[in-house]
């Protein structure tokens, strides 16, 4: 493959991050003991004196008014202590865009409508699960019956019921728009030799988490809370659910234990965290929820399902010319994260490859359905599976092997989307020469047998958000950093290990940045009564980057202290810098003039007559265009089998060259593309929801098929390692952006092996038995 | 419902309980006994985060029910190493190789190689993934998980005598 292809390839991306010491190290987990003894808590592990437990009743219909409510019998039942339904509730919505307060669009507990099978509409306390679960039966619940829709066509025509017509600001099931443009995209495509315009549907997801939600809330005497839930932003949790309860934000504490998974499906309020408060409160009572699999499977959030069209115009040589894109997302009932993911998904339609002109339309759809959310990818898995698999289809009709023809296109450093973003670091381009290399892409595409096919799909993603939608006053990313006389630290972060490792790899950073071991850096995380505020939590890919960020806030604070007490003991010439590695404090220049950090630390607090040595560091990023500081860039390539006569794929194998910038934790970024792949492979092939009428039939892991280690291919990766600038130490995003490309990657695999092209996810035998024509009627 | 007198041998303690009839081993593990570190991933069976070993057999304690345990050995994931702060080498790899994020299948996936390991000192990768095919892990791609696997095999071997296996390649990371 040429550079010449593309002129800007001429600009290197900058070199890797050298000096580490602890960075780039595989240090295994900090919790990993603790999980594999069994000995770490969960939400639903915890049991406190006199706690009760909590149980949901739903609605059964996808679309209703309520005319009544019976608890009668329910609250008379013996060990019920409380139940409740809306009506007893302060009756105050929310929603995570604070900012546009009518998106604000739930209540905890419905209030005269139902609008989803599953809506939440009251919620029973009792001394036992059984007795609550017993008691849930026993409410009568009467519906006024309305018409529903389950689709985007439906709840966009003329006639459609309207879902949320208590919402004056809205005219039809739209609840929200989004739209961008850049270049004149009619004069752009004059210029197309070639314009694809094809529609794809993708479908919607389970995050499928192994911990279901819990929440366990206990009340103090002066009328405050303590919530202990599983969560993703406990800032976030802290805030709406104060507001839904009318207390002040300081009244609610959240603390987040360990969590099994999020993956995006666990970042907003939900009903059981406000019942389980607000029943704590009733009763005096510890309360706790535990959601079933089923109704995770049922009613719990998901990826979109979306309906795209995309007009792509290419010139004869492969350079793209325009793109017209415009995506219908069905949200479900409540926007959720919904208005974010219409956001996102038309910024990730104008990502891997130079787009001169870009316009995007994107139309958030409430239908009667369990409401889409966030969920690894974030917009992105269906933008670009889109992208990719055009580039695809546009390989074969201009004949250009597909790897050079996105080579050709490629997004380089320093590029930028006109108002919308710029480009800081991009190793896509070498990413994509490493995994034509690694996967042998030449020469197995002119040598594989029928029934075996290879494909290509990339990424890119974002490591954090810069928008404010949550509108807080506060820093997007706060810690706190203490340091002691016996050469630890201890760091206190609202930043929410779920499970990805970021307590482990924020520790990395911070001893990196400190110089000492990372065995002694103690981490808190999170409290919200305890650790700074704010974080706005784990997703979007902004932990690393942003809690990273403002760990070197603190610790150059922090630095710059000790450096004092090694310049007035050595009397130094303020010329020389004051280096911190090995757990020592010493000029750089001469090391010998130094001391052990806990000695600097001693005498700093002496020096201070008793004073504790802490910093505050924060992060918020300021004028990085409007989605995020910094971009992951990479290449996937899979190779799959197909059995001719029955249509199951294989997938064989999967390589992957990709760019996260520094590696903090080799062994952590490896892992979350095993992963990721495991997540994009299900995506691609197995994960599906049978709705009918709105109601979900497939409740169970038997008949939800995610991917089993029997089912997983042969990995293998690289890391291109660039240095982001906005990053700490040069890290940028690793992980969530690794789901995007296995799909579309597989799709054009399976296109090589059976020239069906899928433009309508998931690939099932079905589908390709249909376009072989082995089934025709 | 009348509750019916069990007695329970879990990792080497024996406990008495009066339990419902109708309560699965799970409940009683985690509710009457604290042994938490049995989780509930699914209750029906489907994801294997219940596993325990019933008499050195994995079995999905969400659907077994409590009375059919009365009088056998159980062993769960809090009786895999019952030493401080000594690892079993099952977990042990699983901590070193970077087998475990989330840690929600963990316990289960655990136990399930235990069992493997147990009737198969030396499982090859295919008989890995197939021994943990009821185990489902959301976070891993089970790359890592097959992987520790592996290097406690050889780890238990090592420590069982003199090894069976040729001198294979020591694992490097
Ligand atoms: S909880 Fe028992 S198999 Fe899932
Ligand atoms: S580590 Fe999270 S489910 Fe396996």
């Amino acid at each position: 493959m040429n550079n010449k292809q593309n002129p800007a390839l001429n600009q290197k991306v900058s070199g890797p991050y050298t000096q580490k010491s602890v960075v780039g190290r595989s240090v295994p987990r900090i919790d990993a003991p603790d999980k594999a003894r069994g000995a770490a808590q969960y939400t639903a592990d915890m049991k406190l004196p006199g706690m009760l437990y909590g149980k949901l009743l739903r609605s059964p219909v996808p679309h209703a008014r309520i005319k009544n409510i019976d608890i009668s019998k329910a609250a008379a039942f013996p060990g019920v202590k409380d139940v409740i339904t809306g009506k007893d509730t302060p009756g105050i919505k929310y929603g995570n865009w604070r900012l546009f307060p009518q998106t604000q669009d739930e209540y905890p507990l419905a209030m005269d409508k139902v609008r989803f099978i599953g809506d939440e509409v009251a919620a029973v306390a009792a001394i036992d699960p059984d007795i609550a679960e017993e008691a849930i039966s026993l409410i009568h619940v009467e519906y006024d019956e309305l018409p529903a829709v389950f689709s985007i066509d439906e709840a966009l025509a003329q006639d459609a019921p309207l879902i949320h017509d208590d919402i004056d600001q809205l005219e039809g099931n739209i609840s929200i728009d989004r739209n961008i443009d850049v270049g004149d995209i009619d004069k752009a495509f004059d210029k197309a030799d070639l314009i694809l315009d094809d529609k794809f549907t993708l479908h919607a997801v389970s995050h499928a988490y192994l911990e279901p939600c819990a929440a366990l809330a206990q009340p103090d005497v002066e009328g405050r809370l303590i919530l202990w839930t599983s969560t993703q932003a406990p800032y976030i949790i802290q805030c709406l659910l104060a507001s839904t309860l009318g207390l002040p934000e300081n009244h609610v504490r959240v603390i987040k234990p360990h969590v099994g998974g999020g993956f995006g499906g666990k970042m907003e309020l939900r009903s059981w965290e406000f019942c389980a408060a607000f029943m704590a409160k009733r009763t005096g009572r510890p309360v706790k929820f535990v959601l079933t699999r089923a109704e995770e499977l049922s009613t719990g959030r998901t990826r979109h399902a979306m309906n795209i069209r995309s007009k792509v115009g290419f010139k004869k040589d492969g350079t793209i010319v325009a793109k017209d894109f415009e995506a219908y997302l069905d949200g479900g009932a409540y926007n959720s994260m919904g208005p974010t993911a219409t956001f996102l998904c038309g910024n990730f339609g104008a990502m891997l490859y130079r787009y001169p002109a870009y316009r995007y339309r994107g139309y958030h759809v409430y239908t009667n359905k369990t409401p889409a959310g966030a969920m690894r990818g974030f917009g992105a898995p269906q933008a670009l599976y889109v992208t990719e698999t055009q580039m695809n289809i546009a390989a074969k009709e201009l004949n250009i092997d597909p790897i050079d023809l996105r080579i050709k296109n490629a997004m380089v450093t320093g590029d930028t989307i006109e108002g919308v973003t710029k480009i800081s670091s991009a190793g896509f381009v070498e990413s994509l020469q490493k995994v034509a290399e690694m996967s042998k892409w030449k020469e197995k595409r002119a040598s594989l047998p029928n029934n075996k096919g290879i494909g290509i799909g990339c990424y890119s993603f974002i490591s954090g958000g810069v928008f404010n939608w949550f509108n807080t006053p506060y820093n997007f990313a706060a810690c706190e950093v203490r340091a002691y006389d016996d050469g630890t630290a201890h760091l206190l972060t609202m930043a929410s290990d779920i499970g990805q490792g970021s307590d482990t790899v924020l520790r990395q950073i911070l001893a990196e940045a400190l110089g000492i071991k990372v065995e002694n850096i103690r981490v808190t995380s999170a409290d919200t009564a305890m650790t700074p505020k704010a974080d706005l939590g784990t997703w979007g890919s902004r932990v690393t980057l942003m809690n990273g960020n403002a760990i070197l806030d603190a610790a150059n604070k922090i630095k710059e202290k000790l450096a004092q007490m090694v310049s007035i003991k050595y009397n130094l010439n303020i010329i020389h810098e004051v280096a911190f590695a090995n757990d020592r404090a010493f000029a750089k220049a001469k090391p010998e003039r130094g001391i052990s950090f806990g000695e600097a630390v001693a005498m700093w607090v002496k020096t201070h007559r008793g004073e504790e040595l802490t910093a505050r560091g924060y992060y918020t990023p300021r004028d990085k265009g409007l989605t995020t500081p910094a971009y992951s860039f990479g290449a996937q390539v899979a190779e799959v089998a197909v059995d001719p006569d029955t249509g199951v794929v294989t997938v064989e194998k999967v390589t992957t060259a990709h760019d996260c910038g520094t590696v903090i934790n080799p062994m952590s970024v490896e892992g979350q593309l095993e992963g990721a792949l495991h997540m994009g492979l299900g995506y691609a092939l197995s994960e599906q929801f049978v709705i009918r009428d709105g109601k979900v039939l497939n409740t169970t892991f038997l008949d939800y098929k995610i991917p089993a280690a029997e089912d997983m291919p042969q990995i293998e990766s690289y890391t291109i390692e660039t240095y982001e600038k906005e990053g700490p130490f040069g890290a940028k995003e690793a992980g969530e952006g690794l789901a995007i490309p296995t799909a579309p990657a597989i799709a054009h695999a399976v296109y090589d092996a059976t020239g069906y092209r899928c433009k309508d996810l998931p690939i099932t035998p079905e589908k390709i038995l249909r376009a072989t024509g082995k089934i025709t009627e | 419902m009348a509750k019916v007198n069990i007695t329970l041998h879990i990792n080497g303690d024996t406990y008495s309980v009066a339990v419902e009839p109708c309560r699965t081993l799970a409940e009683v593990l985690r509710e009457d006994l604290n042994l938490i570190g049995t989780k509930i991933g699914c209750g029906t069976g489907d994801c294997g985060a219940c596993t325990v070993l019933i008499d050195g057999k994995s079995v999905t304690s969400c659907l077994s029910l409590a009375v059919e345990s009365d009088g056998k050995e159980i062993t769960t994931i809090e009786g895999l190493s019952t030493k401080g702060d000594t690892l079993h080498p099952i977990q042990e790899a699983f901590v070193k190789e970077g087998a475990i994020q989330c840690g929600y299948c963990t316990p289960g996936m655990i136990l399930s190689a235990k069992y493997l390991l147990d009737r198969n000192p030396e499982p090859t990768e295919l008989e890995i993934r197939q021994a943990l095919s009821g185990n489902l892990c959301r976070c891993t791609g089970y790359h890592r998980i097959v992987k520790a696997v592996m290097v406690a095999s050889k780890k238990i071997n090592q420590q069982n005598g003199p090894s069976k296996a040729s001198g294979s390649n020591e694992e490097s990371d």
